[in-house]
Formats: structure tokens, sequence, C-alpha cells
């Protein structure tokens, strides 16, 4: 097994710093191999190639055998997600209730497919099945929030939303940096 | 330890729990419950609770404002309950309560007494002054054991639960003998409420009787049923029930090791859960020497990682194991070799939030509720094109009518009911005719559906069949873990076979494919995944042959569902001149206008979402769907529209 800490860039370094300083908590036996991934997806939203090998490493059992089990469950995301991740319920109710057309909308509006991250890593998509608020379907959750009786049109206005945030953001940035120069 | 001693330990536990009640009591401010489940949470609980604290701070009202666990009432989210004894009222339930109504609520109801009947749900009590929701059917058919202190008490305050009785079930059970809390349980009749339905009392005997020591007991709580959140709602509502039914069940079978397993997907119970351990643990509920007896229950949590498979209990064992959550050969037994090969009890929530019940008031209690053969209740999260879509908890034996049409409202817009889908994944779609069918496990399964964890979806006329089998079997499918191969190449052929039919490329042999395939990986497969989930196929095809049958022969999706069977276009007769709401909503732009500025649709275009059917005013109903698409009328975009549409691009 090669070093995996070599070759990485600034962030994947930090990533295994983090990983190599919360390993030592958990006792190396085989029962903790699950905890210890959700609790490195947790911190880091994605579990990478170097982050495995670590944990193999650490309960002393082969890499192949992290990968296995980590892939085995829906849980678990090997790329990096999206600043805001967007994932759209496709549970029984949200599917008789058109779940995929909301998906759909998602993914064209962003030009990427279920699964995937935007190329400037601001939104990913992915379809999960059921997070259980059946009664208000369809369903997406937008990073934490839920948002119950989707439409089409709402995609649209949640991407607005978004873009009357960052604007707002910017205005204020410009304006308390116009702020400061004056103060100087 | 004796018996009185047990008492006397819990009694000052009461007696504080009591106190606390008394002194809340006694300080007569308004309490306001405000129901925080996930549910509520998605339908803006938190901001209703942010409105309250603002609004009386605001104003300078003392209040007390407790967040509470779902009462099961979701279309009515978000619920509060106000409390407030110097009005003169009842303790009332308000719906919807927006921050805005929050607001008002503080105002009009708090500051002046007005309790603002436009929000009223009911009162939580029998009174003359204002009708009671205890007399609505969805409160006065329920029967409910597992969910009765469910969005009446603060999940995370264990006072409360003690308050109403809590924890004397666990203090009666560690005061007899096990074998005859065993007894009990099997004089009750309590059958698994997991889905199979196989007899608690046995299995715990089972455990009992194993030699091996160190004994552990398991709460499966790993509800990976897409549309099911039962097991969800009662963590996060009621934590404490389940860990006393647990700890009473550890007691039975000897187990000094408890691990409840969790999805992951449900943070909020999750936590509610931690917290609830912790608690008990604290006031020697849990833990080391219970209530001062010699018996010690080690109680942890583990998150399972989303694997649908997991729900079954060799592969759940698996996967605790730090392996992948295959299932294994029984026997042997997990009650004789489990978790790290010791004697394991694995029980759903619903089993043992329904254990304190039992064990307090026997088990001939128990069997007075429910049938001979399925003693108990049922509780059941209906969703889909139902009125009042939430959970229910009924009585074994109550008749899907009433269940649907009675508690539920029925099935609103003016659409006819077409089929309800029982069981999930594992269960079956039943027509109209089994409506009069008794719900309890053995009626179910003759009919093709399943108990299963407790999802129920209403679908009317719109909903399509085979899509809804499709559906499923594209979950299984995904969700095999690939150990037998009947189950890992059966539903991915099943899968192909349906994607097929609603794509309108079915044969006439499919039919018969399906069916003898289903059977195939019904005996081809291990564990409960694979012997179910050719359920929702088999059932839809004895039950809804016809549609089948259109799809193959006639290419044409009755239900107008399956979006390669159908088309939109526009009634030119019925399109109002420059009306443009159509051209707005199409997320494709598809829409283009034609003579007479009315609007025509791009059929290479459109991609079938059904937005302007939605959109088009209704006093114009313009906007057609039809089967199969060829029969929506050619209506060719003008030449000049292309050209402006091309220029724009």
């Amino acid at each position: 097994m090669g070093n995996p800490e070599s070759q990485l860039n600034p962030e994947e370094g930090a990533m295994v710093e983090d990983i190599a300083a919360m390993l030592p908590a958990y006792e190396g036996r085989r029962g903790n191999l699950i905890p210890i991934l959700q609790a490195i997806q947790e911190r880091h939203s994605y579990l990478s190639g170097a982050a495995m090998k670590m944990v193999a490493r650490h309960l002393g059992i082969t890499p192949g055998e992290v990968y296995g089990v980590a892939t085995f469950y829906n849980q678990f995301r090997f790329q990096p997600p999206g600043r805001h991740q967007i994932k759209v319920c496709l549970g029984t109710a949200c599917h008789v209730a058109g779940g995929e057309i909301i998906l759909e909308n998602f993914e064209r509006k962003l030009g990427i497919k279920d699964g995937e991250t935007t190329p400037d890593r601001e939104y990913s998509v992915e379809r999960v099945v059921c997070v259980g608020c059946c009664a208000l379907a369809p369903v997406a959750v937008l990073d934490d929030g839920v948002l119950g009786r989707m439409q089409p049109s709402k995609v649209e206005g949640i991407f607005v939303q978004f873009q009357v945030e960052r604007q707002r953001q910017e205005r204020e940035k410009a304006a308390r940096e116009s702020g400061e120069q004056e103060g100087d | 330890m004796n018996k009185k001693e047990i008492e006397a330990r819990l009694a000052s536990i009461h007696r504080e729990a009591e106190g606390r009640a008394e002194h809340r009591k006694r300080e007569g401010i308004p309490t306001i419950y405000i129901v925080m489940s996930t549910c509520g949470l998605a339908s803006g609980a938190a901001e209703t609770k942010h409105a309250f604290e603002e609004a009386v701070s605001h104003k300078g009202i003392r209040a007390r404002i407790v967040p509470v666990g779902c009462l099961g009432h979701c279309y009515a989210e978000p619920l509060v309950v106000i409390d407030n004894p110097a009005s003169g009222f009842p303790p009332i339930c308000y719906h919807h309560v927006s921050a805005g109504r929050a607001r008002v609520l503080v105002g009009s109801y708090l500051e002046e007494g007005d309790p603002v009947f436009e929000y009223v749900l009911g009162a939580m009590e029998r009174t003359d002054l204002i009708p009671s929701v205890m007399d609505f059917p969805r409160f006065r058919l329920e029967r409910r054991v597992v969910m009765e202190h469910c969005g009446r008490i603060d999940p995370d305050d264990i006072y409360q639960y003690i308050a109403r009785g809590g924890y004397s079930a666990l203090a009666g059970a560690l005061a007899s003998e096990p074998a005859e809390i065993i007894h009990r349980i099997e004089a009750s009749g309590l059958r698994g409420r997991g889905g199979a339905g196989f007899p608690t009392g046995r299995k715990w005997r089972l455990a009992r009787a194993a030699v091996t020591g160190g004994k552990i007991a398991i709460c499966n709580a790993d509800e990976g049923d897409p549309g099911a959140y039962v097991d969800r709602t009662i963590l996060e509502s009621n934590p404490h029930q389940l860990l006393e039914g647990l700890a009473i069940c550890a007691y039975a079978v000897g187990a000094n090791q408890a691990i409840v397993y969790v999805r992951a997907e449900y943070p909020l119970a999750v936590q509610t859960v931690k917290r609830a351990i912790t608690s008990a643990k604290e006031l020697s509920l849990l833990g080391f020497g219970i209530l001062g007896t010699s018996f010690d229950l080690e109680v942890s949590l583990f998150q399972g990682s989303g694997a649908f498979v997991c729900g079954e209990e060799t592969a759940l064992i698996r996967s605790i194991e730090g392996r992948r959550g295959m299932p294994q050969h029984r026997p042997p037994y997990p009650v004789e070799k489990g978790l790290w090969g010791r004697p394991t009890v694995v029980n759903n929530v619903k089993t043992l939030s329904s254990l304190p019940a039992i064990v307090e008031k026997g088990g001939e209690w128990f069997r007075t509720i429910g049938t001979e053969s399925s003693p108990g209740t049922a509780v059941f999260s209906v969703v889909g094109n139902v009125r009042h879509p939430g959970l229910v908890e009924i009585a074994m034996g109550t008749s899907l009518r009433t269940l649907i049409f009675d508690v539920c409202g029925g099935i609103p817009n003016n659409k006819a009911f077409k089929a309800v889908q029982i069981g999930g994944p594992s269960g079956g779609c039943l027509p109209e005719r089994f409506l009069d069918t008794p719900i309890d496990f053995d009626s179910l399964r003759q009919a093709g559906a399943m108990m299963g964890s407790g999802g129920m979806v209403v679908m009317d006329e719109d909903a399509c069949m085979v899509d809804v089998a499709r559906y499923f079997l594209d979950f299984t499918q995904k969700e095999s873990c690939g150990k037998c191969t009947f189950c890992r190449i059966g539903t991915s052929h099943l899968l192909n076979t349906l994607d097929r039919i609603t794509k309108g490329n079915g044969r006439e042999e499919d039919v018969e494919l399906l069916e003898t395939l289903g059977e195939d990986i019904k005996n081809g497969s291990l564990c409960g995944l694979g012997k179910t989930a050719p359920n929702p196929v088999l059932t839809s095809l004895r039950y809804f042959l016809d549609e089948y049958a259109a799809h193959i022969k006639e290419k044409r999706c009755p239900a107008l569902k399956c979006r390669s069977l159908i088309a939109y276009y526009i009634d030119l007769e019925k399109c109002a001149r420059g009306c443009e709401v159509c051209v707005g909503c199409c997320p494709v732009e598809a829409i283009f206008t034609t003579k007479g500025r009315k609007k025509g649709i791009d059929q290479k275009l459109c991609v079938k979402c059904g937005e302007c059917l939605v959109a088009c005013p209704r006093e114009y109903d313009a906007v057609v769907r039809v089967s199969p698409p060829e029969l929506a009328p050619v209506i060719e975009r003008p030449p000049d529209e292309e050209k402006s549409a091309g220029g724009e691009g």
C-alpha cells in the first residue's frame, strides 16, 4: 500500500490530517468500521480514497474491504458534493405525486445528472428514497431544509432565491469594502 | 431485591415527575405545545416556534413553549396546542399555524382571550365550549397503544413520560421472574410488527433458552420502506416507551446489552434517542443496577447506513459487525447465534413500544383489542391521495374502507379510488373490491399484500398500476444485495420488462414472463427481500391485468401517466387569445404562438411534465392530455416563430 498522504492537493491534505487526528479515538476493531466512515463523512461530506486507506490501516483490514463495505450502503459518497446539496425524494408517495419530474427539472436547470456536482461545485443533485415526509409529497431537501409540496415551477424560484441571496452578499461585501476604504 | 424496594425507587422518581407537573400547573401560565417532529419541521414548525417566542417576549406575556412529538395529523401541520388556563377554555388544537397565525394567536388569545375560532381544529378535552377533536372520526376511530403519548409529551423530558405512568411496567417486570414476563407476552398473542408477524413471545422463549452467555437485544428501527415513517415518528415523539420496552425484553431474555439500530437518514430520531438513553441512565432506569436491582443493561445506538436489506435481521447483524449487510442462512437463528456469535433477539420499534402496556395491563387486556389471530393495534402511515394523510393507529381487524374513507377522509378532488398499496416493496396493490378486508397479518397476506412496516399509499384513478409496479421493482432491483442469483438478475430482468411495457415496447408474451419469473424469484431467494420483491408485479397482474393489456396491445396508458405513451396538446377552440400563462411555466420553451395569438406545443421539445396543464386557467382548461400520443393533433409552428425562436437561441 502506497503512502496515502503523498500527492494530495491542500484540501485533501487537510482532510487526511484531520482523519489522522480523529482515528485514535476509535478502537481498532471491525465493528467500528461503519461508525468511523460515518464520522468521516459527517466532517468532510465524502469519503476519499486516501481516507478509506487510512481507515483500512487503522482497522487492520484491506482497503478493498473498506471500499466493499462503503459502496454497499447508500449513505456513503465518494465525490465531494456541491456547497448546496439538493436531494429529491423518490419515495412511493413522491413518485406517485410526480417526484421524477421535479428531479428532471433540477437536472435540466443545472445541466447535471442525478448523483453529479456542477463544475463550480456550487450544487449537487441526488435522488433519495424517502425522507419520511410522505404527507407533503412531492418533497425535495435543500441542504437541511425540507421543501414540501414541490412543483416544477418552484424549482425556478429556488434558484432565483439563491441568485438574489448571492447578489445581496456581493453587494454587502462591496459596500463593506468601500466603507472600509472611506474609513481609511 | 424485592418488589417493594423496586416500587419505592420508582415511586420517588414518579413523585419528582408529579412535583414538576404540579409546579407547572400551579404557575397557571399558558403553555404552547408545538409539534416539532420531522413532518412539522418540514411544514415550518421552526418558524412558528420562533414567531411564538418573539411575540410573547415582545408583548411581555409569560408563557411556556414546549416542543412535542407528532400527533399523527400530518395534513394539518404545523399543529399547535395552546393550554391557556386563565381563559376558561380547555386546551385547544390549532391547525396550519404559520408564523403569521402564531403572532395572531398570541395577540388575540393570550392577550385578549379570544381563541380565534377560524384557526381551531378542536378542543383537546370534551366541553360545551368548543367541539372536541375526540369526536372527530380521526380520533374516535383510532385506538392508541403504541402512540398513546405521542404528541402529548416533550420527548426530551423523561419526567413527562414518567408522570404519565412511564417506566412503571419496567419496575413491575423487574419484580417478577423473566419466565413470567415471557408467559405474559405469549398470552397476549403479540406478533412482531416488523412485517412478518412472528409471535414475539416464542422468539423470546427461544432466546431465553439459549445457553451461550452475553445475550444481546436489538431494536430494529431501520425503516427502509419508501413510504413508511411510522418508526421514525415513534422514535422522535416518545423514545422512552421504546426504551422501556427494550429493557423489558432484555430482562426477559437475559440480555445485558442492547442496541437501537436507527437509520442515519433520520438525524432527529438519532439525536432524540441518544438524549433519551442518557436521561434514562441518569435516573438509573437503564445502565448499571436498574432501579437498584442487580440487572444491568448497557444501551447503545447504531446508525444504519441506508440499505433496505438491513431490515432483515441477519443482514442487520452483519452491518453492525462492520460488513456488507447480506442476509445469512437460517438456521442458526439469531436467537441462538447472532451478533458476534451471541444469542440475539431482534424486535421492531412498534413491537417494543407495545410491551409496557401489555406487561402492565396483562395479555388478556391486549387480546380485547384486535382480532383472534392478530391481537393489538396496527400503526400505518397513510399517504398518497387521501384528504387527511398522516399516522394512524387502529385496532387490528378494522377494514381498509374505514381506515381510508372514515379515518383519513377519503379521496380528494372528486376522484375515484383505484388501489391501495400496502407493505411497500414487499407488499401489493389491492383494488376496490378488497376495501372490506380486515387489516390483520393473515387477511392481508391472503389478499396478496402484506402488513409490512406500516406504509400505506392510497392511489386515485390517475395512478398507473404498471408504473407503480415498475417503481417498486426499480427500488428492489437497486436494493438487492446480490447474494442470490434469482433476486440479483431476476429483479433486473423484471424491471427491464416493465420498463419496456411502460415505454410502449411491450410484447404479447411479457405478461406470462412476468408471472413465471416472479414465482421463480420468490422460490429462489434466501431472504424476505427476494421472496417478496415480485409481489407488487404479481398483485397488479392479478388485479389490473387490463392495464397491462392496454400498455402492451394498444400502446396506451389508461391513467395517462406513462410519459412515453402520452402527449399534451392545446385545444385551439378553448385557448384564450393572447394568454401567455403556459408559455411562462414551460421549462423547455416548447410552447409557441400560432395563428390568432393562440398557443401550440412543440411535441419534439415537450418533456411532458404537465406544468402547462396545471397552469392553464381553469376557465379556459385548454391543455389536453391524451394516450396514445398519436391522438394529439399536429399544430405546426409558424415559420416566423421558428425563425425568431432560432434567432434567440
